[in-house]
């Protein structure tokens, strides 16, 4: 953003030495991350007063989507090895951990997309049921942010490919795990609460 | 940021300059400002002379030519559309813009002492969000069914297809209001880390103006709570447009388990801070002001800052109140009640400390100080009133009437708008390097004042004797017949309060072009802003300025031949 913008930093900072663009990611992680809890806590609400609720695998397929789950957890890591490649100064680490985290979330979407195709040719849709409904909406919900966290490894990777970060300057990949790894979390909490119980 | 060469278009239209982008928020406020206040004439205009045809001067000929009713005249469903988008226009595209927007862009990098906001480019994104929303609102008039009609709230099952009201005008509304949350979204994440990382060397948190501090608190409520307000548009958008049904339930619902209430709580979880977020910057800005013109310091300047504080904390754990008549528990009704009572005491401190700041102060009546003062007047009526809502036993009774309408304009509209004017008269020789003219700032204070007062009290009154929040025609109820002379007089007077806003208009376009030219610190003030000449260079400060001073250092008996001394001056 604004590279101009080099000045000294008044006594009683709390945040340390982090960057701006940190502080940034974080207050969005935060706000993301009280959407997704409104829409969690809205699901969770209308499943207490509900009637009658499937139990968790009648309709849903547990294990698929825990191969979903365990590929994202995996990207988590290949993300942490990006971050750490370019500490390290390996230009190649980067590009390659970034490529392979690229590939795993869209592997991601991609199962999921076979997920709702499926679904979808079952006559299980969005507006089936209240079950379907919050199912729709909350993973729809986190597939955007899947999505987006693709195009922005993707923005990420294409800047590395120009060899725009070193081991002195890799401020922008830390950020991008923090907002990967945030998207990675929120989709534990919703597999668990959408899938498991 | 040097002071390069940049086109127009990168100077005035996509700008980055935070100068600018709140510039660009002002004119977009001012606009929906005059835009709703138009249609509060009609809602009057409807509500004194139910089904008689607009007069002229109400745009007659071209309003409302193909209504069902007759030509020229407001019908029911064309008054709930009023109400709606008046509601939705005032609070969310135009206070909020003027005063988080406008103020918080244009004033929190001049007062902190920076060059500009943490993220400049995410800064332009985040006003043209708001353009587009604007647009999308916009549009949906040109709808052949109109506008949301629902309420500025938009409660299902008004708001929801089934049994709702017929039209695609929610839809516009709830895409409309996504995009403006979007925009304020990335206005807060901004404000918040601009706030935190670039305070100038020496400007500690207890050193900032209290108008930052209103600001910086905004951002925090905003950052907290209009996600959790997106959430629920989410779902009401795809009740509206994809079949579900979450905020559905009785016998027309297809799908068993929706809730309507749901839909009531998300939004006053959102709402209820919203009405922090919206008076919080006029809090501040107030504080600042009438310190600037009783030339003696903030009283208890700590103290204000830490009740402001308290407040947000709390605000985000009253939402209930706005509920009692949904059949909600009484315990835990009391218990929102006695969180709700609560707000006072902090409320109570910063409004002592107000009235502690003017004690013995060489008080200026000013244009900014008699706006600041009536702020004073209109936020302490609305608060008391306050009172009377929170209490359930009352507010059983008073829910939904004009009394509610009444205390939501004392307190959000008039304090909000009030404090608004305030800041723009204050503010607008750094903006625009010209003075505003004085006299006619004072005409469109004393007519603005008075007939406000007499609007705003009067709807208390008829809410009182029963008076419904919505409804089309209070002539059929017998039980009104007594009070609805007053419904008159409060037209009569929203006539004027309008006519004062139209001086307001002309005296802010007419000083832009012709007005008297500016001089550095025009009213002798010690914050930041007033040390830069007017036009402001692209990276505000020539150096970025070492703060040594309090924001309100006035009639120090140090300084010898003024009464102030800037922040970055050393005494």
């Amino acid at each position: 953003m604004n590279q101009n913008i080099n000045q000294t930093i008044p006594i009683n900072d709390p945040f340390g030495k982090a960057s701006n663009g940190k502080l940034g990611m974080w207050l969005l992680i935060i706000v993301d991350g009280l959407s997704f809890a409104g829409l969690l806590i809205a699901g969770a609400s209308l499943r207490a007063s509900a009637s009658s609720w499937p139990a968790a695998g009648e309709i849903l397929d547990i294990p698929l989507t825990a191969f979903n789950t365990f590929l994202l957890i995996c990207t988590s890591f290949t993300m942490v090895m990006a971050l750490s490649s370019i500490q390290k100064g390996d230009q190649g680490g980067l590009k390659k951990y970034l490529a392979y985290t690229m590939a795993g979330g869209l592997l991601f979407l991609g199962i999921q997309a076979w997920e709702y195709y499926h679904f979808i040719h079952n006559g299980f849709l969005i507006n089936s049921s209240m079950y379907a409904s919050i199912f729709y909406v909350t993973t729809g919900f986190h597939g955007l942010h899947v999505l987006s966290g693709v195009i922005y490894i993707g923005c990420i990777l294409w800047a590395a490919s120009k060899g725009r970060y070193s081991a002195n300057d890799w401020d922008h990949v830390e950020i991008l795990g923090l907002f990967w790894h945030f998207v990675d979390l929120v989709w534990i909490l919703v597999f668990t609460i959408i899938y498991l119980i | 940021m040097s002071n390069h060469e940049q086109s127009f278009m990168s100077k005035y239209i996509f700008s980055t300059d935070h100068k600018v982008i709140g510039k660009q928020f002002l004119w977009l406020g001012i606009f929906f400002l005059m835009f709703g206040g138009f249609m509060a004439m009609l809602i009057r205009w409807s509500l004194s002379h139910n089904m008689q045809p607009l007069p002229w001067w109400l745009l007659g000929d071209i309003l409302y030519q193909n209504s069902p009713v007759g030509v020229g005249i407001i019908g029911p469903d064309a008054y709930n559309q009023l109400f709606t988008m008046h509601g939705t226009i005032m609070i969310f595209w135009a206070i909020t813009p003027i005063l988080t927007g406008a103020f918080g862009n244009f004033l929190i990098p001049l007062q902190i002492g920076t060059e500009d906001m943490a993220f400049p480019k995410l800064n332009m994104l985040s006003f043209w969000t708001m353009f587009l929303a604007s647009i999308v609102l916009l549009a949906s008039y040109l709808l052949p069914t109109g506008t949301a009609a629902g309420g500025w709230t938009s409660y299902p099952p008004l708001s929801t297809p089934v049994g709702g009201i017929p039209g695609y005008g929610q839809v516009y509304w709830t895409l409309a209001l996504t995009l403006a949350g979007t925009a304020t979204l990335m206005g807060a994440v901004n404000y918040i880390t601009t706030i935190v990382r670039f305070r100038a060397p020496g400007m500690g948190y207890f050193k900032m103006p209290l108008s930052i501090w209103g600001l910086f608190l905004t951002s925090i409520l905003n950052a907290l709570f209009v996600p959790i307000i997106a959430a629920g548009l989410i779902v009401l958008l795809l009740d509206l447009v994809a079949g579900t049904q979450f905020l559905v339930a009785g016998q027309k619902a297809t799908i068993p388990g929706g809730d309507p209430l749901l839909y009531q709580h998300i939004f006053w979880i959102f709402g209820h801070p919203e009405v922090y977020i919206l008076i919080l910057p006029g809090w501040g800005v107030v504080s600042d002001l009438l310190s600037v013109f009783s030339r003696k310091p903030a009283f208890g300047y700590k103290m204000t800052a830490l009740s402001m504080c308290t407040i947000t904390a709390l605000s985000g754990l009253v939402w209930g109140h706005h509920m009692y008549t949904t059949g909600m528990s009484p315990l835990l009704g009391k218990a929102f009640m006695f969180l709700t009572l609560l707000i006072s005491i902090p409320s109570s401190i910063f409004f002592l400390n107000w009235l502690g700041t003017l004690w013995k102060g060489a008080i200026k009546l000013e244009v900014p100080m008699l706006f600041a003062l009536s702020v004073m007047w209109v936020f302490g009526l609305g608060g008391l009133t306050g009172l009377y809502n929170a209490t359930i036993t009352a507010d059983i009774y008073l829910h939904d009437t004009y009394f509610v309408v009444g205390h939501f304009h004392y307190t959000m509209a008039a304090s909000v708008l009030f404090g608004g004017f305030a800041g723009i008269y204050f503010w607008f020789p750094k903006m625009f390097g010209k003075r505003m003219n004085k006299k006619l700032g004072i005409i469109h204070f004393w007519m603005s004042f008075i007939p406000l007062n007499i609007v705003f009290f009067n709807m208390m009154v008829m809410g009182y004797a029963g008076h419904h929040r919505r409804i089309f025609d209070p002539s059929v109820f017998e039980f009104l017949k007594p009070v609805l002379q007053l419904n008159d007089l409060m037209t009569t007077f929203a006539f004027l309060l309008g006519i004062g806003q139209l001086i307001f208009a002309i005296n802010f376009v007419f000083s832009i072009i012709k007005g008297k030219k500016a001089e550095k610190n025009p009213w002798g003030a010690s914050t930041l802003e007033w040390t830069v000449d007017y036009p402001i260079p692209h990276g505000n400060f020539e150096s970025i300025p070492t703060v040594y001073n309090g924001p309100h250092e006035y009639s120090n008996p140090k300084v010898k031949n003024r009464d102030w001394i800037s922040q970055s001056e050393k005494i």
